[in-house]
């Protein structure tokens, strides 16, 4: 089995220059791997840099410290050490990522933003968007909410738009935080099969699941932080 | 902190920037200014008034030749070009009503007030030799419709239109000639909230579906994170960070670029 | 006062030599490159700006006592502008004065050329009001100036896109920019563009002076002349549905002339010499009008419609 991502000996703390020029340590010495078609679940307890973690393998967060490499057009890329191209690419075609937030220009039509991914691939403009009606429908956002942006939306609804740009694309990788949280049961269970899916298809996802269940239904291992936190 | 990775790019700059500085006397308008920007790529200038950030677009937009440095662009035809060692006067100007465009803050600043719409947009197309009436009118009224303007307004005076409009019109007036390279001073500046976002949208269409390469200006966060890349810095002069654009926004390392994010007003 | 002693107190043509060899050097300079404006030192002359001081120095520049100097205003050689022209040359340049083309070797004119072919040794002096062409687009001269010298004409385009967006079809009539040379674009001053092709290739010198603005230029004989146009919308000159009334002439410029309070009115050649020759030539005017009352009304209306 390939490894999708080998994180080696990383570091993380932020400086506070506007106050005083605080430290704050996050962790240090993280060794990590992610094989492809496997599920792991990033644990910890609450500020133990979960999520930070997770942004620092998108590369959205700078990496103080070792080397996380990612496996982009069968290569290995360090992308502490890539330039922001380099970055750029291995995100379009390789690392999908589905934050608790989602960031959008007002006013674009739900369905654009959901297809925007495969477009950005170079993938036939009618394709995409029939592929984004399909997960949008699966996802159960009403077709009537498709043509509308999604800043209108609901929590739940923003969520699931999130995961639906998430999914799309057939990334070789996914970073999920938090993907069911703020779901009903039945919309869990379509992320979940959607998880299972990918997995099938030897995708390699890390996950931050909150939700015990959850992650015992689709992860095979898990990866808790905690152990790293810096003293 | 400044990325020292992005000089090593295997692939064709479009512009290449190396050790500018413009002085005014004594005092610096902008220094040590060196970035390449890539085909289709967005990159965003921030920093406050008086950063040097128009000063910097103005050097390498070649409206001012800066005091030091270089500025290099890779055109069509005779490959890279050092703007103000290799090409003439009448080249720069030649290129900056083609393969270039430039979109003023005040739309007044890029727009002829005393002609229509429709020979606003065509002005760049008789510039470069289209003689055929019905051919010029055709191509403004597509525009016209890109730019989501009425076609019914084709041969209305500018001064009759709203600010978001006379702002889309100087945008299809620049972007007629399909040019490669585009260069934005505050494009959403001066402009209400409403239709800020219906313009952000245009552009960032545009920019998609026509390949740009943009440098784009501006003061607001929310503008440089929704439409680029790549973020660089500006303060006092100089540049003092730059690297992706979330990476910039969300995990400052400079101290200015801290202070920049965080006072960032929630709405 | 007698004519001698009015001459006497002036040199030469009023302007002194070293004037005339400055204007000189600056016509030869417009000569050498048609259709570029050149700037010259415009001296202060006894008449109001806008009344031709532009065209009276490069007359007076030009003009020598064997010359004979005919003087129009809107086709006309007896409208007050033409008239107290040529009687200025006549008082300090000891020149003959005539009202016939042919016989004119300087024609100073305001707004036409005349119907009759110019032909080669005779010059042509224009009075210019506003020579820069591009100047109601762009109001910088340093823009204007770069624009000349870069050959950036596509603002004249511009224009002319404007008038058939406006009026369907390109409505300016008079200042109609013409391409010199295939290269300066030229305001051809306020010429109505009827008189534009004969510019073109024409046999004489043509000379431009414009007083206020203090710029000189130049069509040298014999050279392109072409005006502007699109090509789904091509260059035409005016025409009319009457022929002249007077003449019976069919494809000279007319002047409409209003003849009475009742809204009767006739269309008569603004060309007074070439209108008078063809009725001198002609057996049989082809009106009823009374030719006295007619004449007169021509002149009438050239000075009411300037």
């Amino acid at each position: 089995m390939s490894k999708m991502i080998n994180v080696e000996n990383v570091a993380k703390h932020f400086t506070l220059h506007n106050q005083a020029s605080m430290t704050i340590p996050v962790f240090e010495g993280i060794s990590f791997f992610l094989n492809q078609g496997e599920c792991v679940a990033l644990t910890g307890e609450s500020g133990s840099g979960k999520s930070t973690f997770m942004r620092m393998l998108y590369a959205n967060y700078i990496c103080n410290k070792g080397s996380i490499h990612i496996r982009h057009n069968d290569q290995l890329v360090d992308i502490v050490k890539a330039d922001p191209h380099q970055i750029l690419d291995v995100r379009k075609r390789t690392l999908g990522y589905v934050s608790q937030f989602l960031r959008v220009i007002p006013r674009v039509p739900t369905i654009e933003i959901v297809a925007e991914p495969l477009i950005a691939l170079g993938q036939d403009k009618e394709l995409a968007i029939a592929k984004a009606q399909d997960i949008l429908a699966r996802l159960r956002i009403p077709e009537r909410l498709w043509s509308l942006s999604p800043l209108t939306f609901s929590g739940g609804e923003q969520q699931r738009v999130n995961i639906a740009r998430g999914f799309i694309a057939d990334y070789p990788i996914l970073l999920l935080d938090e993907p069911t949280a703020s779901l009903d049961a039945l919309n869990r269970q379509t992320v979940l099969d959607l998880i299972e899916q990918a997995k099938d298809r030897g995708c390699a996802i890390l996950g931050i699941f909150h939700d015990q269940e959850a992650r015992d239904a689709v992860c095979s291992r898990t990866f808790d932080v905690t152990q790293f936190q810096s003293a | 902190m400044t990325s020292s990775n992005q000089t090593r790019s295997p692939e064709q700059a479009l512009l290449s920037v190396k050790d500018l500085a413009m002085m005014y006397g004594n005092r610096i308008g902008c220094q040590n200014i060196s970035f390449d920007l890539r085909p289709g790529e967005v990159l965003g200038i921030v920093g406050e008034s008086g950063s040097g950030k128009s000063t910097l677009l103005n050097c390498i937009s070649a409206q001012l030749k800066p005091t030091f440095g270089s500025v290099s662009y890779h055109t069509r035809h005779d490959g890279e070009q050092n703007l103000f060692e290799d090409m003439s006067e009448p080249e720069r100007r030649f290129l900056m009503r083609t393969d270039w465009a430039f979109v003023h803050q005040n739309p007044r600043d890029g727009l002829r007030m005393g002609v229509s719409a429709g020979a606003n947009i065509g002005e760049r197309l008789m510039a470069v030799g289209w003689r055929h009436y019905g051919n010029i009118r055709d191509t403004a009224t597509d525009w016209l419709g890109k730019v989501e303007i009425s076609t019914e307004r084709l041969d209305d005076l500018p001064s009759t239109f709203s600010g978001g409009m006379q702002q889309r019109l100087q945008i299809a007036r620049n972007l007629v000639t399909a040019p490669r390279l585009v260069f934005m001073d505050e494009p959403t500046g001066g402009l209400d909230v409403s239709v800020q976002a219906k313009l952000l949208d245009l552009l960032r269409g545009l920019v998609q579906n026509l390949g740009l390469s943009v440098v784009i200006v501006t003061h607001d966060l929310a503008v440089a994170r929704l439409l680029s890349h790549r973020l660089m810095v500006m303060k006092s002069g100089h540049v003092v960070e730059s690297g992706l654009t979330d990476q910039v926004l969300d995990d400052p390392q400079d101290p200015y670029t801290q202070l920049l994010v965080s006072s960032i007003l929630q709405s | 006062m007698s004519q001698n002693t009015t001459a006497s107190s002036y040199n030469y043509a009023y302007l002194d030599e070293q004037t005339k060899r400055m204007i000189r050097r600056a016509l030869l300079k417009a000569v050498a490159i048609p259709g570029y404006q050149v700037p010259f030192a415009g001296r202060e002359m006894p008449m109001p700006y806008g009344w031709g001081t532009g065209g009276v120095q490069v007359t007076a520049t030009v003009i020598g006592p064997s010359d004979t100097l005919k003087v129009i205003d809107q086709g006309s050689d007896d409208t007050t502008n033409a008239v107290s022209i040529r009687q200025f040359f006549e008082k300090t340049a000891d020149i003959d004065t005539t009202e016939k083309t042919k016989e004119a070797t300087v024609i100073q004119t305001r707004h036409r050329i005349p119907e009759e072919a110019l032909t080669e040794g005779q010059i042509l002096v224009y009075q210019v009001p506003i020579p820069e062409p591009l100047r109601f687009l762009e109001p910088r001269e340093t823009e204007t100036r770069k624009m000349h010298a870069l050959e950036e004409y596509g603002l004249m385009h511009v224009k002319l896109y404007e008038d058939i967006s406006r009026h369907g079809h390109i409505a300016t009539t008079y200042a109609y920019p013409v391409k010199v040379n295939g290269r300066y674009v030229m305001d051809p001053s306020p010429t109505p563009k009827f008189d534009n092709p004969k510019m073109d290739n024409c046999a004489a010198l043509q000379l431009f002076g414009a007083g206020r603005e203090k710029r000189i230029y130049a069509i040298p004989p014999y050279t392109k002349v072409q005006s502007l146009d699109f090509e789904d919308h091509p260059f035409e000159i005016q025409s009319w549905d009457q022929d002249c009334a007077l003449c019976g002439s069919t494809d000279s410029f007319l002047d409409e002339v209003i003849l009475d309070d009742k809204g009767n009115r006739m269309f008569v050649c603004s060309d007074s010499d070439y209108c008078q020759s063809r009725r001198d030539d002609s057996i049989s005017p082809p009106v009823e009008h009374s030719l006295a009352q007619a004449s007169q009304m021509q002149s009438v209306n050239s000075e009411a419609s300037k």
